[in-house]
């Protein structure tokens, strides 16, 4: 039996950008620094890209307002970790998950439900019409965002982490920041499970296959819209996740947050090849390894420099790392 | 003369602007092989996406068993028992074979003598059996596609050109399967450019031109009307065999 050849020349580019970055820093200690700040970065966007890439690849839908469902997640989050203030400023690293825990699954659980609204509402109107998707999808986060303010008032909520995940982890001259490493290991965690949901669950099989082609999915029985809405809950879901991540990583929280992450989190996607969730985790972490090592060679290119690597990889692979085989 | 299993009425499709079946009218009966056959263009394909209800039928009725599908959904079709093997063959190409297949058999895992009894006929699905379905060659998809139509037990196939582009060795196998298929549990809709592999395997004929079934029949008396071949599909002698 002949078994499948993988393309391992994207994944290469991660380790390639970390040495290319090494002596470009200097400094060991900063380097390290840096790159686990990456890998942290990169991992909070793929948690909020995930699920956006899926529902692209599933239904060719373009969701604008997905920054909605970060932004949703980020200010639920905020709420139930303010109310449960003397839990996160207490030196017990049990009482600080207690109020962590419960935060971040109330924002996936309100970001859900908002995503099921919004695909009743809002996409399922514009199914196969790209420009109204665009349209519809961006008044629709335009929407939230006003939502939000009416809901949580005009001002920034600052916050603050919760005392076990404050400071760093010293090792000789390399410091890494609990926060860090707790993003990076929520992100592989999510990543983890995405993976062996796509590849080990018949779910997964026809989430994979509707990507490729939905119209043949349907003929062999499958009713892909409703495998449609799930996804779509579940990658808003996760992005009501990411969003909490983020707040906590920025430790504010504006109604322009989902606004301001969405265009990191298209990038990723177009990077990683739309519909490909290994695409879009490679991609997450070159965007955050990027923004780290640029912002702290050449501030004043940090804005500018996503944008050059996608312009770069599209040069390369104009559909993306991994591109999934369309219909 | 058996109870047809599928029946078109009046079928009109319209794609866009286009009116691509203008009123077709077929039966398919129930246990045979029958032929769907004619020029590029004459609605073959639009025929069999509109009784899957990929393209949705603007007028007209299309019964399977006896129960009216026009307005069913296409998954809700496919379980009725009716699969499709589109033209483009639309095999997963990032899956490998082994998923495409266990998709395709929606009650569960798919039965071990079935895959043998495919394997049998289909030998290069079993050596690339762990290999994304994109790496096979034209002929492979298209055995993938056909395996996955059949890997488990269906009431109506419907085949659009199965033999595009295949190597006769494989069309041998191709028409044994179809042979067996046909004896055994399936009733089938084949559409086909190649009238020597039509010939060979169909008990009935439904020719269409310009969106209308122009000509129904048995095959056996088709393939013995040169004048009538030449009038609807525009074959001459040298293309019967």
């Amino acid at each position: 039996m002949k078994t499948m050849k993988r393309d391992w020349l994207p994944l290469l580019l991660i380790p390639v950008l970390a040495v290319v970055a090494l002596p470009l820093v200097g400094s060991p200690a900063s380097w390290v620094t840096l790159t686990v700040a990456g890998l942290a970065m990169g991992l909070m966007i793929f948690v909020m890209a995930s699920g956006l890439t899926l529902t692209f690849g599933l239904m060719d839908v373009l969701n604008f307002g997905h920054g909605a469902f970060i932004a949703v997640g980020a200010f639920v989050a905020a709420s139930v970790m303010l109310a449960l203030g003397s839990w996160m400023q207490a030196d017990s690293l049990w009482l600080n998950l207690a109020a962590f825990l419960p935060a971040v699954l109330a924002a996936m659980a309100v970001s859900g439900a908002l995503g099921l609204v919004f695909e009743r509402v809002i996409v399922q109107p514009v199914y196969g019409q790209h420009l109204k998707q665009i349209l519809v999808t961006t008044g629709g986060l335009i929407v939230a965002e006003q939502l939000l303010k009416l809901v949580w008032g005009p001002e920034q909520i600052t916050l603050t982490r919760p005392t076990a995940l404050r400071g760093a982890f010293l090792l000789g001259d390399i410091a890494i920041e609990k926060y860090r490493l707790l993003a990076v290991v929520i992100g592989l965690l999510v990543f983890a499970a995405l993976a062996l949901t796509l590849n080990r669950t018949r779910v997964g099989l026809l989430i994979r296959a509707g990507v490729e082609n939905g119209e043949m999915v349907e003929a062999l029985g499958y009713r892909i819209r409703r495998l449609f809405v799930g996804v779509f809950v579940a990658g808003s879901a996760l992005a009501g996740l990411g969003g909490a991540m983020w707040g906590l990583y920025q430790e504010t929280v504006t109604a322009a947050i989902g606004a301001q992450v969405i265009v990191l989190v298209f990038i990723v996607i177009i990077i990683g090849g739309l519909g490909s969730v290994g695409g879009c985790f490679v991609g997450a972490l070159l965007v955050g390894l990027t923004a780290n090592y640029v912002g702290f060679l050449a501030p004043k290119m940090a804005l500018g420099s996503n944008i050059l690597l996608m312009a770069i990889i599209l040069l390369w692979r104009p559909q993306g790392l991994f591109p999934v085989a369309k219909r | 003369m058996p109870e047809p299993l599928l029946s078109l009425r009046g079928v009109r499709t319209d794609i866009g602007r286009y009116h691509i079946l203008h009123g077709v009218d077929f039966d398919v009966a129930e246990g045979g092989l029958t032929m769907l056959l004619g020029r590029n263009g004459a609605g073959k394909t639009t025929t069999l996406r509109t009784i899957m209800g990929m393209w949705r039928a603007a007028a007209g009725e299309i019964l399977f068993a006896g129960r009216d599908i026009t307005r069913l959904a296409t998954p809700d079709i496919a379980r009725l028992g009716i699969a499709y093997v589109p033209e483009s063959m639309a095999i997963f190409a990032d899956l490998t074979v082994q998923e495409n297949l266990i998709l395709a058999a929606r009650s569960g895992p798919p039965d071990a003598r079935r895959l043998d009894w495919i394997f049998a006929r289909f030998e290069a699905l079993k050596r690339f059996w762990q290999l994304p379905a994109g790496h096979l060659s034209g002929g492979q998809k298209q055995m993938l596609a056909v395996a996955r139509a059949i890997v488990e037990p269906r009431r109506l196939l419907l085949i659009d050109e199965p033999t595009k582009g295949l190597a006769p060795a494989i069309i041998a196998n191709m028409i044994a399967a179809f042979r067996e298929l046909k004896d055994g549990e399936a009733t089938l809709l084949v559409v086909e450019q190649n009238f020597a592999f039509a010939r060979q395997l169909g008990d009935s004929v439904a020719v269409m031109d310009d969106g209308k079934v122009a000509h129904t029949g048995a095959m056996a008396d088709f393939a013995g009307d040169p004048a009538l071949q030449q009038h609807l599909l525009g074959l001459g002698m040298g293309e019967h065999q």
